[in-house]
């Protein structure tokens, strides 16, 4: 009898985390990492939405230019309209090329996030080759989409040739933290951080994929059993691709 | 680790896992983003900056995302619960945006046409 009732006190160390009241329950059906990943996404979804609605609310408090595209002139005055800031294009230095390069930079990031789901896709199937191939593939285009964005900052602070006359007869190109050709100070600053935001999450996705790689190389999630680790890493990227569709669209076409 | 074929290759609940890639949702939804964001670029040229202009690619932004959270992120295939707990938090930044907004337009009104 003795032996009986130690037997029912001791069924919950017997089985850990198989009673309802002992972690067993899944309500979500997923695993405890990715549930976090999920909720880290989310936090960080607040981040990204309250820059932009920062750039909605200063650009709302600035003026809006309300001449022809083709009249337009960079001035402090105006809130500037994106088509005439973002013209140019590596190469073809001079031409007026609007939107082009921004669109580009942001096909390659959805060609990534692509390439990612088909990682984390031969992981269900327990493929390592495969894996290694589209993790392989994702860093490429992370690391694509990293140079264009170098290119885009090294063009918005060097300036175009022309630069802007300013109030004190000067002439100013290109732009920095207190002052920039293009328009109000606030719109530069905004380019900065929104950009720069988005840019050190897509670094530290490249990072992490660079550890998935290896990871995947050495056979240590072949040996867990389960590619977990990469589809939480996948989650990661897409929710960066996701920031960059609602920044191209609020800081690059409205 | 031993060198082995394929077929003989196990999850951890011991069943056999080499199958066929399913790929082909992932493409449809790569087609809808890719077609929806050409759509966009096209529309920034052919149509002049208005209020219009900036609802559709607002829309048209929320479909890109609806396609990238549902499909890549696999929302669409999880419990009901997870969606809602993910969904309902982002409701709340609709507010955000529109008071954040307003009040900005409020801010420049002061700031432009106090003393006309």
């Amino acid at each position: 009898m003795a032996i009986s009732t130690t037997a029912t006190q001791n069924a919950a160390y017997e089985a850990p985390r198989s009673g309802t009241w002992d972690g067993g329950n899944e309500p979500f059906k997923a695993s405890y990492g990715k549930l976090m990943m999920w909720f880290f996404l989310l936090s960080d979804a607040f981040t990204f939405a309250a820059f932009l609605t920062t750039y909605g609310m200063v650009r709302h408090r600035h003026l809006a230019y309300t001449g022809t595209p083709e009249a337009f002139k960079f001035s402090t005055a105006y809130w500037p309209i994106p088509e005439k800031v973002f013209n140019a294009f590596p190469g073809l230095h001079g031409y007026d090329i609007p939107l082009a390069f921004v669109a580009l930079m942001t096909m390659i990031l959805i060609v990534s996030s692509v390439t990612m789901v088909l990682a984390v896709e031969a992981g269900h199937r327990m493929d390592k080759d495969d894996v290694q191939k589209w993790l392989l593939w994702t860093i490429l285009f992370g690391g694509m989409f990293l140079g264009c964005q170098a290119w885009e900052w090294a063009h918005f602070i060097s300036g175009t040739d022309e630069g802007t006359l300013m109030a004190d007869g000067s002439r100013f190109f290109g732009a920095n933290l207190t002052m920039n050709q293009y328009g109000p100070v606030l719109f530069a600053d905004l380019f900065f951080f929104i950009t720069g935001f988005h840019g050190t999450h897509v670094f530290s996705g490249v990072c992490l994929l660079v550890y998935a790689f290896i990871a995947t190389t050495n056979g240590t999630f072949h040996k867990r059993g389960h590619y977990e680790m990469v589809e939480k890493i996948g989650l990661y990227w897409h929710f960066v691709d996701l920031v960059w569709v609602f920044v191209f669209t609020f800081f690059y076409l409205i | 680790m031993a060198h082995h074929a394929p077929e003989h290759d196990y999850n951890a609940e011991g069943h056999a896992v080499h199958g066929k890639p399913n790929v082909k949702p992932i493409l449809r939804a790569l087609a809808w983003i890719v077609g929806i964001t050409a759509f966009e670029f096209l529309l920034a040229f052919v149509m002049d900056a208005s209020t219009l202009r900036n609802s559709i690619f607002i829309i048209l932004t929320i479909f890109k995302a609806f396609f990238i959270v549902a499909e890549f992120m696999h929302l669409r295939h999880e419990t009901k619960g997870l969606i809602w707990s993910i969904m309902i938090p982002m409701a709340l930044l609709i507010w955000l945006l529109v008071a954040l907004v307003s009040e900005g337009s409020f801010v420049g009104e002061a700031i432009f046409n106090a003393y006309k």
